[in-house]
């Protein structure tokens, strides 16, 4: 189950890595009343992507990734609700734009450090921006967040409706769209060598590998592909709310990504998907103590499954295998 | 022959410590020398400095007739110096054969490509195929390397090393941590490097220098004591002091 870019790995998709696609479709037609919770959901796996990519490929630990989700989030809204671009294909572009300028100027500064250092770098720059939207009250709407958003319909065809649907489609195809771009990344060469930099970045610099310009590539992809997600809640609740660009917001995603599995990609689907379920379930039955429920299941997954959720699935198999081999071996003559 | 690596008073100073005094040294293209001293010689230091993870206080290092003192690791290994790790620095989350075909894809320019997919650069797999098995290692290529017996990851070190093609190879304490009855492997493939590349080791068996190295320097407290052959050092009985300490009648 874990997709590591590697020089003896296959890079063919496998068969079991369409099942969330499926499930994606099947959902919009089984679920209808579950449309615009599936719409968040989709977004929050294309962020978790994102934070996958930089956390578990190149072992640049961040707490600031909210800084991108937010950035892409308002630069689609305050370009529809200031400016009066309302195309959302433009929208989406400037917010990639947006974070890949931002990623890369952040980036070249904080991947010059390590550990502690470059968590609480990411975290600062995270809150700066949090605070610029917070006081640029004309442009942002400030604590009352930034409304007015308005998407056209894309390509002028699909119309974003009130029941979410065309949200969710967009959603899925651009989510599917990122997942294959971040697989071709993963494992190209390139990917190889974020996996060796994050093994052993002393090493990669000994072989003569860039190892500081790779980790700010891998960075500002990851940044364009968190203003993606970023731009699309934008465009899918055309709302924009300070608590993008919170801290929680950061938080909350590295459980995710902690709860499926990281490095892995598919963890990046997992987490996000059992996270906002459990949620939106314990908030039903228990509507203040939801957080403990989340709380005492990402307790349970550090302790006793380090791969999260898709590392039980491992183990599982793994054990299942060996089983499997040990009973042909009693068979064998 | 050639100087292919070459340095002139070098110094560096931790403060008040002073772990390499004014070295110069020199090694010839092919050779193949021995650095040899006393725990805390400044052995690990100086071949730091020599492939750029440690800036030195002073002095200068010439590669192939390069001033490169001011360039980085990458632009020393870009010009042909590689190195070991006394300590196996390896990727041990990776199959060994994983672990070179990083090094032969920096080597050839292509580990930063995007997109295309690095199982479909089976040139790359080839080479470090063929250079494991000229080490022995082919069987292994597919072992995820933390499963590896110690003895072979040191050989996978040298393997990464060889993959970079380098002209002059830094091998530190190659033989470090090995079991006396495996030194031997490690020794035949030292025997067996192309007798192009000038070869620096650093070494504490001092039956593997000795059958090793064609001459042999000897460091100590960050200053060159002696430089010599192999049947110099051993007669020389300033050796024997640093080793054994001085004789008291």
């Amino acid at each position: 189950m874990r997709h590591n870019g590697s020089y003896s790995a296959s890079p063919r998709i496998g068969l079991i890595e369409w099942l969330p696609w499926l499930l994606g479709v099947a959902a919009f037609f089984y679920l209808p009343e579950y449309l615009s919770l599936g719409a968040r959901i989709l977004v929050y796996i294309l962020y978790a992507l994102s934070v996958d990519l930089v956390v578990g490929y190149a072992g640049i630990v961040t707490l600031g990734h909210s800084a991108f989700f937010g950035l892409g989030a308002y630069a689609a809204g305050i370009l529809s609700a200031k400016v009066g671009v309302t195309d959302p294909m433009l929208q989406m572009l400037v917010a990639i734009a947006s974070c890949a300028l931002l990623g890369a100027a952040t980036g070249a500064l904080i991947l010059r450090t390590r550990g502690l250092t470059l968590l609480m770098l990411t975290l600062a720059i995270a809150a700066i921006l949090l605070e610029v939207a917070n006081k640029a009250t004309s442009i942002t709407g400030g604590a009352d967040g930034l409304s007015g958003i308005t998407v056209a319909p894309i390509f002028g065809l699909f119309r974003f409706d009130l029941f979410g649907k065309t949200a969710y489609w967009m959603c899925l195809v651009v989510l599917f769209i990122c997942w294959w771009i971040t697989r071709r990344i993963i494992y190209s060469p390139f990917g190889a060598s974020l996996v060796g930099i994050r093994e052993n970045h002393v090493r990669m610099a000994s072989i003569g590998s860039p190892v500081s310009m790779r980790l700010l590539t891998a960075y500002t992809l990851s940044a364009m592909l968190a203003g993606v997600a970023g731009a699309l809640l934008t465009q899918t609740n055309q709302f924009v709310g300070l608590n993008v660009l919170s801290f929680e917001s950061a938080g909350e995603l590295l459980v995710m990504l902690i709860l499926g599995g990281v490095g892995r990609i598919y963890g990046a689907f997992v987490g996000p998907i059992v996270y906002m379920i459990a949620q939106d379930q314990l908030a039903k039955q228990f509507p203040e103590y939801w957080s403990l429920g989340i709380g005492v299941l990402l307790v349970a997954i550090v302790l006793f499954a380090r791969g999260g959720l898709l590392g039980i699935v491992d183990l599982v198999v793994a054990h299942a295998k060996r089983g499997k081999s040990a009973f042909a071996g009693k068979e064998a003559p | 022959m050639s100087v292919v690596l070459e340095t002139r008073s070098l110094c560096k100073r931790f403060g008040a410590l002073t772990v390499a005094d004014h070295i110069d040294f020199q090694l010839q293209a092919g050779a193949r020398h021995a650095l040899i001293g006393p725990n805390g010689a400044g052995k690990t230091t100086f071949v730091n400095m020599l492939t750029g993870r440690l800036a030195p206080t002073s002095g200068r290092i010439f590669l192939g007739g390069e001033d490169v003192s001011t360039l980085s690791q990458r632009e020393r290994v870009r010009r042909g110096l590689g190195r070991t790790f006394q300590i196996n620095s390896l990727f041990r989350g990776l199959s060994v054969v994983d672990n070179v075909a990083l090094a032969v894809a920096e080597r050839r320019g292509m580990g930063g490509r995007l997109f295309r997919s690095a199982s479909s650069y089976a040139d790359v797999r080839d080479e470090a195929m063929a250079l494991l098995a000229s080490l022995g290692l082919a069987e292994d290529a597919q072992v995820n390397l933390a499963n590896l017996a110690y003895g072979k990851q040191r050989l996978v070190e040298i393997a990464i090393t060889l993959a970079m093609k380098p002209r002059v190879l830094l091998l530190d304490e190659p033989a470090a941590g090995v079991p006396s009855i495996e030194t031997h492997r490690i020794l035949d493939v030292l025997d067996a490097l192309p007798a192009e590349i000038g070869i620096l080791i650093i070494e504490h068996d001092m039956d593997l220098v000795f059958r090793f190295a064609k001459r042999i320097t000897i460091l100590v407290n960050g200053a060159t004591l002696l430089e010599g052959t192999p049947e110099e050092i051993a007669a020389d009985p300033r050796v024997r002091e640093v080793y054994l300490g001085e004789r008291h009648d």
